[in-house]
């Protein structure tokens, strides 16, 4: 199993240096989604390093382990960096996000072989069922492992996202951890002025869930929130986490707004952004002419 | 090889085959999970769910979700079989099949009742006449169209052995059973039935039937025809196609389908490529269908005996 990490403020310094892989990434690819990975890293930091039980090698079934699925495919940087600097991939590939020949495409896939990834995501409200289908196995099997979920909170106005969340309490899955990116953002604009969520934790509580609403951005606050949500297995009951973001977290000018859900930094603005953000682990190298091994065409 | 030594040996519903394949898939794989949208009396599971009533998921009325939870079942080793209509297991969930099972390539079977005109009196808004088309679009996707009762619980069989995500494709009314109870279904190989030299008819699905029934009657007539059951539809196999279009140099293609799309399209494609040729196509003819007692709808919508005879006749006449 991975070596886990504890202490709050080296898990701090790992997820500012994501947030700087997420922004370098970006800017590289001319295209991808900042917003919502800059707000998610300290939950994936979270989640990588120190909540989730992974083996050394990725292993598809998840057997005997934790596993992730990221429903909202879109903020895929976050997730790359994470793994990349879990040792899932060599942290160079990152340089290949977005462009020919990687298996780092825009939305996470299965389709090119790269480890950590056990299902393409992207069309929102599917990766939900997909680890709600993982949790029942778990469950069948009597497996130890936990399945942990995250969701953009505008994809919550999938209809299929409801249909699992009626399901996943029915069949007590209290293996089963969902993070909702709660920024109140999406792409056309404000959660409310788009299609407002209305009462979120009522919602997710007459549905049976456990609701748990805490700071998203805070690195403490978070961790508490996954490692609690793990104690209560045995309740039948499964787990949401409303995690209270800023879209853009830790770069200013992306903070507050939906301007950057899908837009790349040019080269001024990403120099501004990674000012505000310390290189701990250092910058990964890019390199444009990267070859991805395994590419399966 | 004589088509008249074709013949029914009784009428079962090619679902209640899917229910004895699934009981004896159950049995012979500890993996195999069946699951239904509120359908299970339809697909035929109540012998699996008395047996294995813990590899049982009812998901109620939620196909996409189920499309998921089958994925996330595959992610973890099981080896899932959706089930409700095949209106519900394809054009409802078309995108979670794309990106959960088809793209990811999840080991994900979906199995599909009540496909096709010859669901009857439900009508138009069940029958679906799409799903051979949208399918087989899919990269990675195989496509399974049994015969009879006896061949869908065959191909049940084989596909708990196949790795990769698939679509089985059966029906609802009771329609004669032809094929051998205990004969092992090839997945991607095609049947020959009856060998001729005038004409090639290839059929898939209940359309088998009819055209091994044409195929008497032109036989009878002294027209010598080659008769190729094509339950797989993808992958095809070309070559017993282009060695019976080697023969005959015409064709006749019949499906329970829209004429865009499906097998029509697919023989078609192998022909124009390898051993171009005239041929006539036995499909719904780009409508809907409508109420009605299967039978009728068949002859309605041009897919009976007598309009593959006619066909075969036409096409005779263009060589």
């Amino acid at each position: 199993m991975k070596e886990k990490v504890t202490d709050i403020d080296q898990l701090k310094q790992i997820a500012s240096q994501v947030r700087r892989d997420i922004l370098r990434m970006v800017y590289f690819a001319s295209s991808g989604h900042p917003g919502g990975s800059l707000g998610c890293t300290d939950m994936m930091t979270a989640l990588y390093f120190r909540v989730m039980n992974q083996s050394d090698n990725f292993e598809m079934n998840a057997k005997g382990q934790d596993a992730f699925f990221m429903s909202n495919g879109h903020i895929s940087p976050v997730l790359y960096s994470v793994l990349a600097r879990r040792g899932y991939f060599p942290l160079e590939e990152l340089s290949t996000f977005r462009k020919i020949n990687s298996r780092l495409q825009g939305h996470p896939t299965t389709h090119e072989g790269l480890p950590g990834i056990r299902v393409a995501t992207g069309s929102l409200g599917q990766g939900f069922s997909v680890g709600v289908g993982m949790a029942l196995a778990k469950k069948m099997d009597n497996d130890p492992g936990f399945v942990h979920v995250s969701t953009g909170d505008g994809e919550l106005q999938e209809g299929q996202i409801w249909e699992a969340a009626m399901f996943a309490p029915f069949h007590k899955l209290d293996n089963l951890i969902v993070t909702v990116d709660w920024n109140g953002q999406q792409i056309d604009g404000p959660n409310d002025k788009i299609l407002s969520l209305g009462d979120l934790e009522g919602k997710w509580r007459t549905f049976g869930w456990r609701v748990v609403v805490t700071d998203g951005n805070d690195m403490a606050s978070i961790v508490h929130a996954l490692e609690e949500a793990r104690t209560h297995r045995g309740t039948e009951i499964p787990t949401v986490i409303l995690m209270r973001t800023n879209m853009g977290q830790g770069v200013d000018f992306m903070m507050g707004t939906n301007a950057w859900h899908g837009k790349a930094p040019n080269m001024e603005q990403t120099e501004k952004g990674l000012a505000q953000l310390k290189e701990t682990l250092g910058d990964y190298v890019y390199n444009e002419n990267y070859q991805a091994p395994h590419l399966k065409h | 090889m004589n088509i008249h030594d074709i013949v029914s040996t009784g009428s079962k519903a090619t679902r209640d085959g899917y229910g004895e394949g699934i009981y004896e898939a159950g049995k012979r794989n500890k993996e195999v999970i069946a699951m239904a949208a509120d359908l299970l009396g339809s697909l035929k599971l109540e012998q699996f769910i008395e047996a294995f009533p813990d590899r049982f998921v009812q998901m109620g009325i939620s196909e996409a979700n189920m499309m998921g939870v089958a994925a996330g079942l595959a992610t973890a080793g099981k080896i899932p079989f959706t089930g409700t209509f095949a209106n519900f297991s394809t054009g409802r969930v078309y995108d979670q099949i794309r990106q959960s099972i088809a793209y990811s390539g999840k080991n994900v079977k979906i199995c599909a009742s009540h496909a096709g005109l010859t669901l009857g009196e439900d009508g138009a808004t069940h029958q679906i006449l799409e799903d051979i088309g949208m399918m087989r679009m899919l990269p990675g996707m195989t496509v399974i169209c049994p015969v009879d009762a006896n061949q869908t619980k065959q191909a049940v069989l084989a596909l708990v052995d196949h790795v990769g995500p698939a679509y089985l494709r059966f029906g609802r009314p009771n329609w004669p059973v032809f094929t051998g109870a205990d004969t092992p279904f090839v997945i991607g190989k095609a049947d020959r039935l009856g060998s001729g030299t005038d004409v090639s008819i290839f059929a898939t699905g209940l359309m088998v039937w009819n055209a091994v029934e044409a195929a008497k009657a032109l036989e009878d007539q002294g027209v010598s025809v080659d008769v190729i059951s094509v339950p797989t539809v993808k992958p095809l196999d070309e070559a017993m196609i282009l060695d019976s279009l080697s023969k005959t140099r015409c064709a006749v293609v019949c499906e329970e389908h829209q004429i865009n799309g499906g097998l029509c399209d697919a023989i078609a494609h192998v022909a124009v490529k390898n051993q171009p040729c005239p041929m006539e196509f036995v499909a719904v003819k780009d409508s809907f269908g409508e109420s009605g007692k299967p039978m009728e709808l068949l002859k309605k919508y041009g897919l009976d005996v007598d309009n593959i005879v006619r066909a075969a006749q036409n096409v005779i006449k263009r060589k």
